[in-house]
């Protein structure tokens, strides 16, 4: 654990309570089985926002505290472990930090109070096909008087049936494939021509993707610069690389928990299942990636708060590092707990699960790896 | 620590340095040079250093120490890094310096102290460490060694194997059995005596990647004074636990072997070659190489994670030295296996010649980079420390 601030510290201790007295995985499995619509509890979201957590990241200019990226991280760490559903991380982070990274000041004061207080969730959408590559955007949007049109698809659009507003990456000018000619623009959900329809992931979590029919947009809906939005992109995508890989240390980390308590109480052949030592050698391994996650996730939270210049080389580390762990944790959860693991009842599935979604958002480890080498230079 | 301190340490070392020794490389065993004014030079630094007490600088002035916390002794080895040259001292002293010592200074009585740990700081006495024996390697505690007392001299019967540099080491700090009708942790002392004596025999061991500074140790009536027996009788279990904690740490503080300081994914690029766009023309090994590179930062940031920790109190260090050691072997291994396969057919040379020297060189710590999950505990030792140590799960069925 890194060395915390007292702040810090009270601001996950309060979030590690939180989440399992008020937000257990036993709430999310009941959301689950209700079949209902919603993918949050609203009750769970205003109890964030009374916490102040949407608005950790923005300045106290526009209601928030300003307290950082290691802090937000803290906070989704231990939402991964209960997988706690919430829009934190989409709006709260995703969208809150492409709007004070590209927004200019109209844009920020319009949205970042509302996305403080709640009202507003903002989300990126970016992946147009099974794969995330941004550059190969080839949702359109021309150039109408002193307006835009946006025509084209989106999928995996996390908070997608909940969003009051999408970010919207869309070619103005070059083709797929091409970094340059990509811009942001800000959509509120409602816009005329769009259409979205609820994906059913195996999380039972809110994925949505979209359509636009000649959705128009005024010329202040530009976020960032036009035609030369992929460097901000970038900036925005990091940063959710970076939390989403805090959520997926907490996932795998609960996972591992449940695994070792599960060791040491499970008896077979007369004795403790943790006393074979092929199951031990697997949970000192375990251990080892866990530890090796979690320097990779802190570092890379403190270099966003740091600004410093390797946050791409750190964000493309954490998220590969922790999705090894993941995949290799959420597995053994499976295996470890043998035939209980396997039914619906216990808590394994619902990890397991989770574990793959999150793998597969902003970048699977195959294209962290082929990024990392970009940037290493070879 | 202030700032005048790192500038006094930069000037002593810029005043103190023979010219003639900057860039001379210092192996283990001291200066690789012929030249008799390198060794001269050589033998000034020594001392000069000693004289400091910057042989062991963390040890108290009494015991040829400078009695400096960790961080000040940093700052002194990478003031004479920075000059160009090493602090030959931990490496003249063999296990001294880094093992032995630190472990006298937990356990010794005040005499024992006074009379080892100058030797060792001023890196005139080489120690060996005596533990291995042809039965007894990851299970050391069955070893057969023993020591019976005659009065005032303790008296040594055995073998002992992978003794480092004992054909060169002037002292052994040897673990032996004192009570064979104790259970097998019970019975084991720990004993100090001097190499030069008729008792001793050593042969020196080839391994697979050549030469080495192994050898087998024989023990025939081999005599130790009685009062050199290192804490309390049948308690060496306890002693030789916190001796390797310490080798563990100084395994873990080494920076990763390396046959040069060139990145490997450079290494990489002239063996392979790159495409137009300047990425390697081998894809496959593109991926693995990034993979490694990947392992191996997050192997260094977990350090850096842990010393922060330690700084601010929040784990005991030892705790997770088993965790680095493992990991500080798999990112020393995997490069190594890496590099010789981006050599390809040129990776596989014995003798130069024919391969550059780097190539050789290569070979040669590929080869010995074997061991390294074999010593200080193998990595399956070292798993089942983590697992019951540090996870808490019960003790795996064991005799003894």
């Amino acid at each position: 654990m890194a060395v915390l601030t007292e702040e810090q510290t009270l601001i996950k201790d309060q979030a590690t309570a939180w989440a399992k007295d008020k937000a257990p995985v036993s709430s999310f499995r009941a959301l689950r089985d209700s079949k209902s619509e919603q993918a949050f509890l609203p009750e769970t979201w205003s109890a964030m926002v009374d916490m102040g957590w949407s608005g950790i990241l923005v300045p106290e200019q526009y209601g928030g505290s300003d307290l950082g990226y290691l802090t937000c991280g803290l906070i989704l760490e231990q939402l991964g472990r209960q997988l706690t559903a919430s829009p934190l991380f989409s709006s709260s982070l995703v969208g809150a930090s492409a709007l004070m990274l590209a927004g200019n000041t109209a844009q920020q004061e319009a949205l970042l109070p509302s996305i403080v207080n709640g009202s507003a969730l903002v989300t990126l959408a970016l992946d147009e096909s099974s794969r995330h590559q941004p550059e190969q955007t080839a949702c359109r949007a021309e150039q109408t008087g002193d307006g835009f049109c946006i025509s084209g698809k989106k999928t995996f659009v996390a908070e997608g049936m909940s969003a009051t507003h999408y970010l919207v990456a869309a070619r103005t000018s070059e083709n797929p494939g091409d970094a340059q000619g990509i811009s942001l623009f800000i959509v509120p959900a409602q816009a005329e021509g769009i259409e979205r329809t609820a994906l059913p992931t195996i999380d039972s979590r809110d994925y949505a993707k979209l359509s636009f029919t000649d959705v128009r947009v005024e010329g202040t809906a530009v976020l960032g610069s036009l035609d030369d939005g992929m460097p901000v992109l970038e900036k925005v995508l990091d940063r959710a690389r970076i939390g989403i890989a805090a959520e997926m240390l907490g996932t795998a980390s609960q996972a591992f928990d449940m695994t070792l308590d599960y060791l040491k109480t499970r008896e077979q052949f007369g004795k403790v299942i943790g006393s074979f030592q092929a199951l031990g050698h697997r949970a000192a391994a375990l251990f080892s990636l866990q530890e090796q996650s979690r320097s990779c996730v802190e570092a890379a939270l403190q270099a966003v708060d740091a600004e410093a210049d390797n946050v791409s080389e750190l964000a493309s580390l954490a998220k590969c590092q922790v999705g090894k762990f993941l995949f290799e944790m959420s597995n053994e959860l499976i295996q470890i707990h043998g035939g209980i693991g396997m039914t619906d009842e216990f808590d394994a599935g619902l990890y397991l699960k989770r574990a793959r979604v999150l793998e597969a958002s902003f970048g699977n480890r195959a294209y962290h790896r082929h990024r990392y080498a970009n940037l290493m230079g070879f | 620590m202030t700032e005048d301190f790192k500038i006094s340490v930069g000037d002593w070392v810029a005043d103190n340095l023979p010219k003639g020794l900057v860039g001379a490389h210092i192996s283990m065993y001291g200066v690789v040079s012929g030249d008799q004014e390198v060794k001269d030079a050589f033998e000034l630094w020594r001392q000069r250093l000693a004289a400091q007490g910057w042989g062991a600088p963390t040890w108290p002035r009494e015991y040829g120490g400078a009695g400096l916390t960790d961080a000040q002794a940093k700052v002194v080895s990478r003031a004479i890094t920075k000059a160009g040259s090493t602090n030959p001292i931990p490496y003249l002293a063999g296990m001294g310096v880094t093992m032995v010592g630190p472990t006298l200074l937990e356990y010794g009585t005040p005499e024992q102290k006074a009379r080892h740990l100058p030797g060792m700081a001023s890196g005139e006495v080489r120690w060996c460490l005596g533990l291995s024996e042809p039965n007894a390697g990851s299970d050391l505690a069955s070893l057969n060694t023993s020591a019976e007392l005659d009065e005032e001299t303790w008296v040594l019967n055995g073998q002992k194997t992978w003794t480092s540099g004992a054909d060169k080491s002037q002292w052994c700090g040897a673990l032996v059995r004192t009570d064979r009708s104790a259970a097998k942790r019970n019975g084991i002392s720990f004993l100090m005596l001097e190499m030069d004596q008729p008792g001793i025999e050593t042969r020196p061991i080839s391994l697979i990647a050549g030469e080495s500074p192994f050898c087998e140790t024989f023990f025939t009536n081999a005599q130790a004074r009685k009062d050199d027996l290192l804490g309390q009788m049948n308690d060496g279990w306890s002693v030789i636990k916190r001796l390797l904690q310490h080798e563990r740490q100084s395994q873990t503080n080494a920076p990763a072997p390396s046959t040069t300081a060139e990145p490997l994914q450079d290494v990489a690029k002239r063996y392979l070659g790159t495409s137009a766009d300047g990425t390697l023309t081998d894809s496959d090994m593109r991926s693995r190489l990034a993979d490694h590179l990947m392992d191996t930062a997050a192997h260094e940031l977990t350090i850096a994670r842990i010393m922060t920790d330690a700084r601010g109190g929040n784990v005991e260090v030892s705790a997770t030295a088993s965790i680095l050691k493992n990991s500080a072997t798999d990112v020393a291994q995997g490069r190594s296996e890496l590099l010789l396969e981006i050599m390809g057919s040129q990776g596989l040379g014995w003798e130069p010649g024919e391969y550059s020297g780097e190539e050789t060189h290569t070979v040669r710590e590929w080869l010995g980079g074997k061991a390294m999950s074999i010593y200080g505990g193998s990595y399956e030792v070292q798993k089942n420390i983590i697992s019951k140590n540090i996870l808490g799960l019960p003790e795996t069925t064991q005799k003894g």
